[in-house]
């Protein structure tokens, strides 16, 4: 699909995005400049806070924007999923700047001229009012304009926290590893940087050229307004983006790949089918949709029961998948609150990838037959697996594999990289569609290594007493797909970069 | 009009001021007296605590032992916003807001009291006339298009503002070529004289102060070392004051000799 033929289609979600990455900027800005202002005026007045509080903004700024989202998601009402932690952690990265270039400003200010305000008899209030804010404003400006710049970047990244905006192009581009996704995203943010560059550079050049020379009140007066103007766009569009979202029946959630979103793609299309509201925040990072749904962010999201068992009940895998449907099914009712649903009917366990033409030649089979040749072997892990409690350590030492080499890299790119000879071993996951397409072999786990990965949805309880239906969609869903069904799905939207909707719309039809 | 009962209008008693980080004082037990309509000149080097003494009196500074009187009131019981409106401040290039009009810089003090709008524009005018500025031509430009002198006059017109009974004035002419100096401070004695104002005046040319003076206080190392009318310091005995003296002397030497 050519770039054009893309922005076409994807027109109307590509301005939502737009839209949620420019109020989510915004709010963060104004935040940060009713905060930053005072404070750097404060630190004017005391000179003792001003290098522990300085120091402090700047020890933010060098925080990995990925690792402070990390921090915030488990603290109460700052934290959690979603705009909110997003908005905190974009005013804690544009305090530094703002903050800096208030105080450099208003330190800035010819000495002589405040000794004589302050001769003169203005109070403190007016010197700062009257003298040093409006002296200083070009410096402050500048600050706002390079916190604007680096927020439009930092929100990119908000994508992961559920807050939306263009990073959710980005994240999926590189998950899908659809170059026109990445495109749309990147170069739509790097867009908006400029503009914002842009224009707060002119109201910068209209304060110092104002001050500078003639243009006296009425370019105040006409600045007063522009600022106005843009303060009342904002507001109103925050108003649009809050009002937007009030209070659906049922908020589902997924996480961050393609067979997650889709199965929660499915069951939100069933319920509103249904006459239920459903707010959608998929493809959330890591843990997160548990820990929504755990405090009840959330009401529901698809899961699998193996990650269930070790990833977040802490136990080591085991082989039976009866056994471990329901000792989670009973963890989760007891621990959590939490319902495990029926399962859907497939299993998505790690699938142990090499390509298609070394199998044939080497003669393998199982993962055991390879291991004789992972000394010259390099293997390409995701993060997921390189990290998890079912994931490499315990694989390696169980079938006793020590790779020339092991890659940490995004996941999606790893079948690319398998097939183009950048790598020559994966763990991807067993439903994925490219497998087929790209001829790679699954390598039998013979050694039963991997706990059986048995889709299902985690739901909350009171979600299930509160809204009748979700318990009939869940029922219907029950042994649902199977496993070539979902590679099917899985490749409709990897393979053939279809939108997901319309791909769990037909499905849905075709199933009746 | 004050409890002095003498018409003294500021007054040092045993006056010292140091600095926590500086070891040797700034101000050694400063005793002086300012009389009403008097203009009293303090000459010396930089460093020797005539800018310190002037910002004692408008508070800019207080006193670390013994007190500044101004009209019978220690500096330190005064309010200092109260005090400051009622004293003329000039530094040198005038110290003026460089985002104000020139308008807006001489009608600082009527506007900080409240001054309505007709009668700040009036004074406004009156005083730009007095320091020989034409209102319609300089009222609505900013201080960066006027020159040194012309900034001069403004700074002198914003002190006189609020008709204060005192003024302080820190190397008004100090930053002047010569000719415009000499002008600019003829016309100084001549309208402080006509408003029968009481000045303090700081500066470092001896010239200067034998021109304006009523009185010249000579300092140094933080000392009053003299302080005379103008024609009992042109024959003091006082080596400080000779040596200012014997500048002016080779001067005019060099004068007739060219």
């Amino acid at each position: 699909m050519s770039f054009w033929h893309f922005l076409q289609l994807n027109w109307a979600e590509l301005l939502l995005l737009i839209r949620q990455h420019l109020v989510l900027v915004f709010i963060a800005i104004l935040a940060a400049v009713i905060i930053g202002v005072p404070t750097g005026i404060l630190l004017t007045r005391h000179r003792a806070l001003r290098g522990p509080v300085l120091g402090l903004a700047n020890v933010m700024q060098t925080i990995p924007s990925l690792a402070l989202f990390g921090f915030l998601i488990p603290l109460p009402f700052i934290g959690g999923i979603g705009a909110r932690t997003a908005l905190v952690a974009l005013v804690l990265y544009s305090l530094l700047p703002i903050i800096r270039n208030t105080v450099t400003g208003i330190l800035g200010v010819e000495p002589s001229v405040r000794e004589a305000a302050v001769a003169m008899g203005m109070t403190d209030g007016q010197v700062l009012r009257q003298v040093e804010l409006p002296l200083a404003m070009g410096v402050i400006v500048t600050g706002i304009r390079v916190a604007t710049v680096i927020a439009v970047g930092v929100t990119t990244i908000a994508a992961a926290v559920g807050a939306g905006g263009l990073g959710v192009y980005i994240f999926r581009g590189l998950r899908q590893y659809d170059n026109n996704l990445l495109l749309a995203g990147a170069l739509s943010a790097a867009l908006l940087a400029l503009a914002a560059d842009f224009s707060l550079g002119l109201v910068e050049r209209r304060i110092n050229s104002a001050e500078r020379k003639f243009a006296g009140r009425s370019t105040r007066r006409k600045l007063v307004l522009a600022v106005a103007v843009v303060l009342v766009i904002g507001g109103a569009a925050l108003w649009r983006s809050l009002s937007n979202t009030d209070n659906p029946d049922i908020r589902i959630g997924s996480k961050d790949f393609t067979e997650s979103a889709l199965l929660a793609e499915i069951v939100a299309q069933m319920l509103e089918a249904r006459g239920v509201s459903v707010e959608r925040r998929f493809e959330l990072g890591g843990n997160l949709p548990h820990e929504a749904v755990v405090t009840g962010t959330l009401d529901l999201y698809p899961e699998y029961t193996g990650t269930s068992y070790t990833a977040i009940l802490h136990h080591k895998p085991i082989s039976d998948p009866r056994a471990v449907y329901d000792q989670v099914k009973q963890e989760y009712a007891e621990k959590f609150n939490v319902e495990v649903s029926q399962p859907l009917g497939f299993e998505n366990t790690f699938a142990i990838l090499v390509r298609g033409a070394e199998a044939r030649r080497l003669n393998l089979k199982t993962i055991s037959d390879a291991a004789q040749y992972a000394g010259e072997w390099r293997a390409g892990f995701g993060q997921d697996f390189m990290s998890r409690a079912d994931g490499y350590p315990g694989f390696s030492k169980t079938y006793g594999l020590k790779f020339a080499e092991v890659r940490e890299m995004d996941l999606s790119l790893t079948y690319i990289a398998l097939s183009s000879n950048q790598v020559d071993l994966i763990a991807a996951n067993s439903t994925e569609g490219r497998i087929a397409t790209l001829d790679l072999f699954q390598l039998a786990d013979d050694r039963h290594y991997f706990p059986p990965y048995e889709a299902v949805y985690i739901v909350r309880q009171d979600s299930l007493a509160r809204v009748p239906k979700l318990r009939e969609v869940l029922a219907k869903l029950a042994n649902a797909i199977s496993t070539e069904e979902i590679r099917q799905l899985n490749y409709e939207i990897d393979g053939n970069k279809r939108d997901p909707k319309e791909v769990v719309r037909e499905w849905i039809a075709r199933k009746g | 009009m004050n409890d002095a009962g003498n018409n003294q209008l500021v007054q040092f008693h045993n006056v010292n001021f140091s600095l926590p980080t500086a070891a040797a004082p700034i101000i050694s037990e400063l005793n002086l007296s300012v009389a009403q309509g008097e203009t009293l000149v303090l000459l010396g080097e930089s460093g020797c605590g005539k800018t310190t003494t002037l910002k004692l009196v408008n508070r800019l500074l207080v006193p670390t032992g013994g007190e500044v009187v101004v009209e019978g009131k220690s500096t330190t019981a005064w309010d200092p916003i109260a005090l400051r409106r009622r004293i003329g401040y000039v530094i040198q290039e005038g110290g003026l807001f460089p985002h104000f009009t020139i308008a807006r810089n001489v009608g600082l003090v009527p506007s900080l009291l409240g001054w309505d709008e007709a009668r700040k524009r009036e004074r406004v005018r009156e005083l730009l006339d007095l320091v020989g500025l034409d209102p319609e031509q300089f009222a609505e430009r900013y201080p960066r298009e006027l020159s040194g002198g012309q900034r001069q006059r403004a700074g002198v017109a914003r002190a006189l503002a609020a008709d204060p009974p005192l003024l302080l004035l820190d190397e008004p002419f100090g930053a002047l070529d010569p000719l415009t100096r000499a002008s600019l401070q003829r016309e100084f004695a001549e309208l402080s004289q006509r408003l029968g104002k009481t000045a303090i005046l700081v500066t470092h040319d001896v010239r200067e102060a034998l021109i304006l003076a009523t009185r010249i206080g000579l300092m140094h190392n933080g000392r009053l070392l003299l302080l005379e009318p103008p024609d009992r310091f042109l024959t003091s005995n006082n080596p400080q004051a000779r040596a200012y003296l014997d500048t002016l002397a080779v001067a005019e030497q060099a004068g007739e000799n060219g």
